[in-house]
């Protein structure tokens, strides 16, 4: 029988408190009437309008939403293709390589993926804008969708594309109608991912962004360098919210879908 | 012929923008500076022969020549070894608290560690500045407490790195070593303590080495990054703060050094494939057990 100790309940409560409070005290701090961050001066909303009214933000906003939108979805297609690859094609020429190359920017420290992108744009004469940003993301982000859908399509039985095929199915309809409906989780998620490793990057876009192509995480960093503003607290607290609020449904929404098919298991036991 | 396009496209997609990328930050590591578009010499359009003559390692003796370089590499290790240590002091006692929570609350208790690790990045380390700062919530609140009489100055300096780094990379120590613990046969525990082993040395001798990969992997998932960090030193750090990944970025930006810090990068490179590579063993051990 397992018991939380007394110690188990103070790490944990310190822990999650080290975790959550620098990033509550930004959101208690956005609603704050003084433009002096660290002193509270009654609640107010004034830098959420400050914020709606500067227009450097909103298109910086816009151009990441494009970026990220665009770069997870093409990510996400060729991720799910290479982790097909990895799992199901066997040996082939280069394979080595191959995984090298879908492992390794996992771990390639942000910096040298940006300057060695910016060299190759640069020398095939490439102008920076929201295209090399795209191509950036894609590269990175589709090696996480490809490890995070490579490690459903490892349990997933193969036999049930053979009976499809054996049916009559082709490949690519035996992909479309069995295989796809399965991994789907795993594909969203990957998706999921690619879209806010993309929103999130600073360093590689960075270095492959022109100057008609900021993205929000280069705008905010351009005023962070000079000190706490309570616009960004306030957009930091926007940022914070649309991402709980998505994370908390989808856990939601997968938690109800497992009830679901651990009932429908029953009731397909039931039956047989 | 569709079983080739399946593959030839990723793979192609990944030669272009990942190797071939590569190989021309190794090739202008080899170049010179020069006041042109694009400031090295020599490029492609002097011909081949020209190419390979013009390529020398004097970059990479510059690296060494210059202290700041080398002092740069190593306070990125020792800030990532330091830090990596105490994110495994914060992050242990956490995971195991978890895997010992009652079954209900640990889907709620592993979206709470994941959650921030979808939120911005940027953001989560900007929090610490209104934090650390001198006129900070932390000085106010010792200031208000008494137990200092002045405020401590933390922002700007290493400490704020580490603390920065704790804070951030906390996700990936804590999940590999939860899952480690989580699959604990508990009956081991009280094994241990029928023959006579008190609770701690329990822990030590039975719960620690069982959960030695979770540990592991962990320590390469905050210490891989950690090495390379940009965004950590820059906000939080001072300028006494040297991390590679700072060096590298302002040698391009501020001093257009476009060689150099290509001979920066292959170096942090070098450095990083030898933490990869055991982490890579530790996984593969880990999926055959």
């Amino acid at each position: 029988m397992k018991r939380l100790s007394p110690f188990n309940v103070t790490s944990l409560t310190l822990g999650f408190a080290f975790l959550y409070l620098p990033m509550l005290l930004l959101i208690i701090y956005s609603f704050n009437a003084s433009r002096l961050v660290t002193v509270w001066a009654g609640f107010s909303t004034q830098w959420y309008g400050e914020l709606m009214r500067d227009e450097a933000f909103l298109d910086a906003a816009v151009v990441t939403l494009q970026v990220a939108v665009m770069s997870s979805t093409i990510a996400t297609v060729l991720g799910t293709m290479a982790a097909y690859v990895l799992v199901n094609s066997g040996k082939f020429f280069g394979r080595t390589l191959f995984s090298g190359m879908i492992y390794a920017p996992l771990v390639m420290p942000e910096v040298i993926t940006g300057l060695s992108l910016l060299l190759l744009f640069i020398g095939i004469g490439l102008d920076r804008g929201i295209l090399t940003i795209v191509l950036a993301h894609t590269t990175f982000s589709m090696c996480f969708v490809s490890v995070v859908v490579s490690s459903r399509l490892v349990s997933f039985d193969r036999s049930l594309e053979e009976a499809a095929l054996d049916l009559g199915c082709n490949r690519f309809d035996a992909f479309r109608l069995v295989t796809l409906p399965i991994i789907a989780p795993a594909v969203i998620s990957g998706w999921l991912l690619a879209f806010t490793l993309s929103l999130d990057d600073l360093v590689i876009a960075s270095f492959v962004s022109g100057p008609s192509s900021t993205t929000l995480p280069i705008k905010i960093w351009s005023s962070v360098r000079l000190g706490v503003t309570p616009e960004i607290n306030a957009l930091s607290t926007l940022m914070i919210g649309i991402v709980a609020i998505g994370v908390i449904s989808a856990s939601l929404i997968s938690k109800r879908s497992a009830v679901r098919a651990q009932q429908d298991a029953r009731a397909a036991e039931r039956s047989a | 012929m569709r079983r080739f396009a399946l593959i030839a496209i990723p793979y192609t997609w990944l030669l272009a923008l990942f190797l071939v990328p590569f190989l021309i930050v190794f090739k202008i590591s080899l170049s010179d500076i020069a006041l042109a578009i694009p400031p090295y010499t020599p490029t492609m359009k002097d011909g081949f022969a020209a190419l390979i003559q013009g390529l020398d390692f004097e970059n990479f003796v510059f690296l060494t020549t210059d202290d700041l370089y080398y002092k740069a590499y190593l306070s990125s290790l020792q800030i990532a070894l330091i830090s990596t240590f105490l994110t495994l002091l914060v992050g242990y006692p956490m995971a195991y608290g978890m895997a010992r929570a009652p079954q209900e609350w640990r889907a709620t208790l592993m979206m709470l560690v994941i959650l921030p690790f979808w939120t911005s990045f940027l953001i989560r380390v900007y929090a610490w500045i209104g934090i650390l700062s001198n006129e900070g919530f932390l000085n106010q609140f010792l200031l208000w407490t008494g137990l200092i009489s002045d405020p401590l100055t933390i922002l700007n300096t290493n400490t704020a790195v580490y603390i920065g780094i704790v804070y951030t990379y906390l996700p990936f120590m804590i999940l590999p070593i939860y899952a480690a613990l989580d699959r604990m046969d508990d009956s081991l525990i009280e094994a241990a303590e029928d023959l006579g082993c008190s609770r701690l040395s329990a822990f030590w001798l039975v719960t620690v080495p069982l959960s030695k990969n979770g540990i592991i992997a962990g320590c390469f998932l905050v210490f891989i990054p950690a090495l390379g960090e940009f965004v950590i030193p820059s906000l939080l750090g001072g300028s006494g703060t040297l991390m590679i990944g700072k060096i590298l970025f302002e040698e391009f930006f501020n001093n257009r050094d476009w060689p150099v810090a290509s001979a920066v990068a292959v170096i942090l490179l070098l450095i990083l494939i030898i933490p990869i590579v055991l982490f890579q063993r530790n996984q593969q051990k880990e999926a055959e057990a």
